[in-house]
């Protein structure tokens, strides 16, 4: 059994260890998933309703399979996405999930994506939307192995503060050995746009109908690869309780 | 319909509107036209409440007509029909409202359009979405029922073939990737759907080729020409007047009007400009 992380643990460094503490004894060992060589996942992953949420998952790719995977965290006191990747050759992986929450939340979304061998994929994209003392974080490292040419990987992280007193981190990393790669990553924080609003409000939408609405909009494509509307509707419920 | 009495507001702290008065009766095409940096449009947007234009004197009295033997008006399908509903204390016994006492959203409740000279951009949020809930918004705080999806859709498609905009347009996010024609073919299609009492169209005109001026034009004919509305056209140039025939023409100069005049005063102003006019 593992011990309990410290924040001084690079991939812990924003967590809620209390929390962590309250359910750590069902989690030191994470979940594993694995994927036949040229099979196919695809999760859906939505939020409960405790008030401590934590998701750790090895997930191994092999040859050309592919997994997509999409992921709401949304707890009310602390929710922790932690996905360790490791991707064979020509195999492909993405990511698309948002952190949603406001009060004292702490919201991390932590991953390590593993190129181990060449011309595998990845493609990561984090919406987080924070309000009240909230804090939400994203840590991602791509580390692409000396072999690994061909690698492609993308980290595309966006955040947006409802109130002063929200935080966001993003740290996108990048740990590379082979030469012939491409890995693009991006980082904004912003808050909601003064104009949209104004616009919003000149076409009869109270503020809190309007907020919702520019935030729907703002991580909305997140979900547009899905037929299922579950993890939409979940998003949008969250958002205009927040908004 | 709109009675503004000796308004003054300012900018950032600088005065721009300097002792403004103005009334437009029910029924009535009014041009507001004046060189650059007059205060056209800080009137629009204090007329709208934008946040940042701080009234510092005067008032603003809107009253939207009832006419319930017109209503609904020709550009509406939905199921409108009693008497508008305002929120709060603005409202007195005839059914004027104190403008500048309501929320922007309340504004547009209350039956007032502002048309943008820059209409906003916003990625992810499809034009039927934005229209759906900013309709509904007004009917919720009118006491009105909401719209379902279909109604909605059918008002928003009869609206965009008025204006000759291909309805699928609305289907792709608020404003982004149109032109600056279709941007304001736009606006015009969002004040079909919203059918307001008064509308307050800031440079309309601005960027329009001839035919889409010509479909602009006809769309505000269309939408406000009637009895129980009015409108408040502010333009530059004497153009857009060949399509939308104003009641009235004023100048707007150093923050207040200077001058009134039959539609004859913007023949006057483009022959001779601002200069010659005022002077």
């Amino acid at each position: 059994m593992n011990a309990l992380p410290t924040r001084k643990l690079e991939a812990y460094r924003y967590a809620d260890i209390d929390a962590l503490a309250s359910v750590w004894s069902d989690l030191a060992q994470p979940e594993t998933i694995e994927i036949a060589a040229q099979q196919k996942l695809q999760q859906i992953w939505l939020p409960s309703a405790a008030d401590v949420q934590i998701r750790r998952v090895e997930l191994t790719i092999h040859e050309h399979a592919s997994a997509s995977i999409f992921a709401l965290n949304t707890a009310t006191r602390y929710g922790r996405i932690e996905i360790d990747v490791h991707l064979h050759e020509g195999a492909h992986f993405d990511l698309h999930a948002a952190n949603i929450g406001a009060g004292n939340a702490t919201l991390e979304i932590v991953t390590t994506v593993r190129h181990l061998a060449p011309a595998a994929t990845s493609r990561q994209i984090v919406r987080s939307v924070l309000g009240g003392k909230a804090t939400g974080s994203y840590l991602g490292k791509v580390a692409v192995a000396r072999d690994a040419q061909l690698s492609d990987s993308e980290q595309s992280i966006k955040a947006m503060l409802l109130d002063r007193g929200a935080t966001a981190n993003a740290k996108p990393e990048l740990e590379i050995y082979a030469d012939d790669v491409k890995c693009a990553h991006g980082a904004t924080v912003g808050e909601l746009d003064r104009e949209q609003l104004f616009y919003a409000a000149s076409r009869g939408m109270d503020p809190a109908t309007a907020r919702a609405l520019l935030l729907e909009g703002f991580i909305g494509g997140l979900w547009d690869g899905l037929e299922d509307p579950a993890i939409r509707d979940a998003a949008s419920a969250a958002l205009r309780a927040i908004a | 319909m709109l009675k503004i009495t000796n308004l003054s507001a300012t900018v950032a702290g600088k005065p721009i509107l300097d002792g403004l008065t103005l009334t437009v009766p029910a029924g009535e095409v009014h041009a507001i036209m004046g060189p650059n940096g007059a205060g056209k449009s800080t009137l629009a947007y204090v007329l709208g409440g934008r946040p940042g234009y701080e009234v510092t004197g005067g008032s603003v009295t809107f009253t939207p007509a009832r006419h319930p033997g017109l209503e609904p008006g020709p550009a509406f399908l939905g199921g409108q029909s009693e008497g508008r509903r305002v929120p709060g204390q603005a409202r007195d016994d005839d059914g004027a409202v104190d403008l500048l006492a309501l929320q922007p959203h309340e504004r547009a409740a209350a039956g007032l359009f502002l048309g943008f000279q820059y209409p906003v951009e916003i990625p992810g949020v499809s034009y039927l979405q934005f229209l759906r809930e900013s309709l509904n918004a007004q009917r919720r705080s009118r006491s009105e029922a909401e719209l379902s999806g279909a109604e909605f859709i059918r008002l928003a498609k009869a609206q965009a073939a008025l204006l000759g905009m291909d309805p699928d347009m609305l289907k792709r996010p608020v404003n982004v990737g149109f032109s600056g024609g279709e941007k304001k073919r736009a606006e015009m299609v969002q004040m079909g759907i919203m059918a307001p009492h008064l509308a307050i169209l800031d440079e309309t005109d601005s960027g329009l080729d001839i035919d889409a001026l010509k479909a602009v034009g006809a769309g505000i004919n269309s939408i406000m020409r009637a009895p129980d509305k009015a409108v408040l056209l502010i333009t530059h140039y004497q153009r857009l007047l060949d399509y939308v025939k104003p009641d009235r023409v004023h100048v707007l100069r150093a923050g207040k009007i200077e001058r009134s005049g039959g539609p004859e005063l913007a023949h006057e102003l483009e022959r001779e400009g601002y200069a010659e006019v005022a002077a």
